[in-house]
């Protein structure tokens, strides 16, 4: 009763064949061994598992893998390109965005979809796109002051976007 | 030991080391392990909070393809040993607490039972086939209803619900009592709370059956204190157990522990052969790790008209839950330890009684037993001061001890470092603009708002501690090497999980050494690479573990000038050493530098006699005292009269730790340790039903805080160094969810006191806040008709 699954993961086609029940973040983690998905509750309420499906902020946890099937994921793995730090990883880093890091890599991916939309945030926009990823660690502040930095960042000519 | 120059590292805002692998999902956390052939665990948890086990049947689990076997308490108690407890009170009782239930379980979450499968999803449904015969006894959930004299038994061999006793008495309390003014007195409950590390315990145990020893990565703050205690309880010897943590995605006192799922994989993994993996579920995580808080304590204050205050009472009831933790009924003795705050009180007593009840076990929570006492006593203050008619503010000057009164012997038999509580004080009114917002209470009080302000002046102690205080010993361990390629490797035995120390310790050890950040390495969390250390708790790390380095360094740094002084024709004593290059005095052309020296003492071919090769250093720091940072909360917060909502209007932390070694880390810390308190204060809250089933069992139920509830903050410290270590740092781990608590809650309760609400109890839910000002409202509308107003 398995099924085929197709998805292109951060830009490479993966194929798997897979129970109707494995979650998107299982097929990440098991299957492609991409374990910067994390799992903080696999019941949509903490974001640690926060992925972009088709260009959207989605938690993996929530979605199964054969609901996937034939779209675009990207992972924290995929975000860097050519060895070079997305300008929102850059900002974490500068902001001290991240202590123990579980949270971040969900933290980050929602903060990319956030600004892919809306390139200026004001902290209070901030705070409502990460309102479904929990961290236990920052108390948030640094977080929100790393996506407003990411958007300095973003506006500067050349930026990927 | 001199004290520690900077050459530029320490008290810079230094990015994370640790950051760029985390950040780009190439850390490895334990859930990432994948070893071959290995298995997965799962546990079957007690539904019932107290009942006996009448059956259990697990032939359909294991009869399920994939599974590799299903074991009992029957089939493994008898292997695993007792799950351990550090604490020594006389008359503890302590229920022996095997690692799967015997007859009987006794909380929501016990665990009954553990499959073993090919995978975490057979496992899982391996679990539903489990039969077991449950016959439910009563249970207790209410800590003081479980000192009634009619009330089930927890443990029903003990004859009571009574663990221990235990007293801090000193000075002529009753006497002081007798010649007070005004007795202040409050009824206050400590509310349970959770930790909810957002990655969950979980662990791989794997067995090397040629050479007998055992590896096991687990997700916890204490590895060095695991493997001290894990040979207790699977018969592993210490030296043939090596104890890994990888990336640990928060602890906050909750993996300061040895839990049963850890005995229980390392058991299982040389049963069966192979390596066993188990990964905690969310609703696992807030069923059967560890608790914080809950205490309820009836608090007297003595104090003079003028707003001397004099002695302090307290009568205290610290829930355990139902069995002992590591530290379980160590951590409200804390409470007791810091009850006189900033003040300078003559005399204490301070009674605790520890009572099991049907629930989890209570354990160290961020803060562990001291947020409570800094919370009842700052509760204390302002009721006095409302009470006695005086500024909260004044009358906080009036009892702090003078800058020259440090070190300063408290009334519970503390000696705190060193302070100067007025200045940290003044910044933080500084920093709020104290009289401004002042005006800006009196006029939103006019427009008929309700506007408060609250303070919390605080000290807490930390760098945990001299070994005298203790269990298993306070010092800590640091090695540092210089390797034949002159890169430096350094090795702590404190197991930082986020607070940042792979950045912190190599500024630290690169300032002295005089060498780059990049060519250090900073090792931690592997016993088989830092062999001793007592880890990561009680805001000790980069006090003791930075400290032991440091000596470390300076060892070194001694072998090394003997070195240069037979490269260079001179005795040691004529080298001198700065930025990483030493040199005869008066000669700084002729240098030598640590590559240099460090292929000199490797290769070892023109050493000096009697001079061993390498150049690597060793020690353990023992510290003579804890450390006493300190500091001043000021908030103002808004209640929405119509919802109960309050909303943090302004928030200004002034926190001495001491020098800073990294301030971006520093912030970091206090933004988080202020999260926790914003939740404890306006919403966190573990709760039980009157049968002991737990109703806050996922983050649904149980409320965080989320980004949409932080404010902005304004951030100051003052700096009074420790005499304790030669950084003169204090530590800053816990300082958020010890000074906040109270002044967000004395902001709210100001904020209601025109309304004449005196008091109310954490968590500050709107409902709660809305039924008091209603109820309140409602009486001063009886007191003063309508046809008036
Ligand atoms: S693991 Fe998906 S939301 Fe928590
Ligand atoms: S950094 Fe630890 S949970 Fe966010």
């Amino acid at each position: 009763m398995k099924t085929s699954v197709n998805i292109r993961v951060n830009g490479t086609l993966r194929t798997h064949d897979v129970e109707p029940r494995v979650l998107l973040v299982h097929f990440l983690r098991d299957l492609c061994g991409l374990t910067g998905t994390h799992v903080g509750c696999e019941t949509t309420l903490c974001g640690a598992c926060t992925v972009l499906l088709n260009g959207q902020a989605v938690k993996a946890c929530t979605i199964l893998a054969v609901q996937a099937d034939g779209g675009e994921v990207t992972t924290i793995e995929g975000l860097a390109s050519n060895g070079r730090l997305h300008p929102v990883q850059e900002a974490f880093w500068e902001c001290h965005g991240l202590q123990c890091g579980f949270c971040t890599p969900g933290m980050i991916l929602a903060s990319v979809e956030l600004l892919q939309h809306n390139p200026q945030p004001s902290r209070e926009e901030i705070a409502h796109a990460i309102d479904g990823n929990l961290c236990r660690c920052t108390g948030y502040s640094h977080i929100i002051d790393a996506v407003q930095c990411a958007a300095k960042k973003m506006a500067q000519p050349g930026e990927a976007k | 030991m001199k004290s520690a120059k900077s050459n530029g590292y320490i008290g810079q805002a230094i990015k994370r080391v640790e950051d760029p692998r985390l950040m780009q999902g190439r850390a490895t956390f334990v859930d990432d392990l994948r070893l071959p052939g290995m298995l997965h665990a799962a546990v079957l948890r007690s539904p019932h909070a107290h009942a006996t086990i009448l059956g259990l049947k697990t032939e359909a689990a294991k009869a399920l393809p994939g599974v590799t076997d299903v074991f009992t308490g029957a089939e493994i108690n008898q292997a695993c040993g007792l799950v351990p407890c550090s604490a020594s009170m006389p008359d503890l009782k302590a229920p022996k607490h095997t690692v799967l239930a015997g007859d009987r379980v006794y909380f929501v979450g016990h665990p009954v039972a553990i499959v073993v499968a090919a995978s975490p999803s057979i496992a899982r449904d391996a679990l539903d086939l489990i039969e077991v015969d449950y016959d439910p006894l009563p249970a207790v959930a209410n800590p003081e209803k479980a000192l009634e004299k009619e009330s089930p038994l927890t443990h029903p061999d003990h004859g009571t619900n009574v663990a221990f006793t235990w007293l801090l008495a000193n000075g002529d309390v009753d006497g002081l009592f007798a010649q007070a003014d005004r007795v202040i007195k409050q009824r206050i409950v400590h509310q349970r709370l959770t930790p909810m590390a957002i990655e969950p315990r979980g662990c791989v145990a794997s067995f090397h059956a040629g050479e007998g020893s055992l590896t096991l990565w687990t997700s916890t703050q204490i590895p060095h204190l695991v493997r001290t205690l894990l040979p207790g309880m699977i018969g592993v010897a210490e030296n043939k157990l090596r104890i890994v943590t990888p990336e640990v995605g928060g602890g906050f006192g909750s993996k300061l522990n040895l839990y049963v799922e850890e005995a229980m994989c390392s058991h299982l993994a040389m049963r069966l052969g192979a390596p066993v993996k188990w990964i905690e579920g969310r609703r696992e995580n807030a069923m059967a790790t560890i608790h914080g808080r809950d205490q309820i304590g009836e608090y007297e204050l003595a104090v003079k008209n003028d707003g001397t205050v004099l002695a302090i009472k307290a009568r205290t009831i610290a829930d355990l839950g139902s069995y002992l933790q590591l530290l379980t009924p160590t951590i409200p003795t804390l409470t007791g330890l810091m009850i006189s705050g900033c003040y300078k009180l003559k005399a204490v007593r301070f009674e605790l009684t520890g009572v099991y009840t049907n629930k989890m076990a209570t354990d160290a929570y961020r803060g562990a037993g001291r947020p409570e006492a800094t919370y009842a006593l700052e509760r204390l203050m302002d009721l006095a001061a409302a009470e006695l008619g005086l500024d909260p503010v004044k009358m906080r000057l009036k009892n702090f001890p003078k800058p020259g009164e440090f070190p300063f012997h408290t009334v519970t038999g503390l000696a705190y470092d060193s302070g100067n509580y007025q200045r940290a004080l003044k910044k933080a009114q500084d920093l709020a603009s104290w009289d401004a917002l002042l005006e800006q209470r009196d006029a939103a009080r006019q427009a008929g708002r309700l506007f408060g302000i609250g303070l919390s002046t605080y000290v807490e102690i930390c760098g945990l501690g001299p070994s005298k205080i203790m269990a298993a010993g306070g010092w800590e361990w640091g090695c540092v090497r210089i390797e034949i390629s002159g890169k430096v490797t350094a090795i702590t035995g404190t197991t930082p999980h986020g607070q940042g120390q792979e950045t912190s310790f190599a500024q630290i050890v690169g300032d002295r050494l005089g060498v780059p950040m990049d060519d250090i390495v900073v090792l931690r969390g592997d016993t088989a690479s830092a062999h001793f250390g007592r880890d990561t708790y009680g805001s000790r790390a980069t006090v003791l573990g930075g400290t032991a380095l440091l000596m470390s360094v300076d060892k070194i740094i001694a072998k090394a000038k003997i070195l240069a002084g037979a490269l260079l024709g001179a005795s040691a004593k004529k080298i001198d050493f700065r930025g990483g290059k030493f040199w005869v005095k008066g000669k700084p052309k002729n240098a030598l530098d640590w590559k240099r020296l460090a292929q000199e003492a490797y290769v070892a071919k023109n050493l000096p006699a009697n001079f061993e090769p390498g150049l690597e250093a060793s020690s353990f720091f023992e510290p003579k005292n804890c450390t006493y940072p300190f500091g001043t909360h000021i908030v103002a917060a808004e209640v929405e009269r119509e919802t109960g909502d309050v909303t943090i209007v302004k928030y200004v932390a002034v926190d001495d730790c001491g020098p800073q070694v990294n301030p971006l880390l520093v912030e970091g810390q206090l933004q988080g340790g202020i999260a926790h308190s914003l939740g404890q204060v306006l919403f966190e809250r573990t709760v039980y039903d009157g049968d002991g089933q737990l109703l806050t069992g996922e983050f649904t139920d149980y409320s965080m805080p989320r980004a949409r509830d932080i404010p902005e903050y304004v951030i100051g410290s003052t700096v009074t160094p420790s005499p304790s270590n030669p950084l003169g740092i204090k530590g800053v781990g816990e300082a958020g969810t010890i000074g906040a608590n109270p002044a967000i809650a004395n902001a709210v309760m100001d904020a209601l006191a025109p309304l004449g609400i005196r008091h109310v109890d954490l968590p500050l839910l709107p409902e709660k806040l809305w039924r008091a000002i209603e109820e309140k409202t409602a009486e001063l509308r009886k007191k003063k008709p309508r046809s008036q107003s």
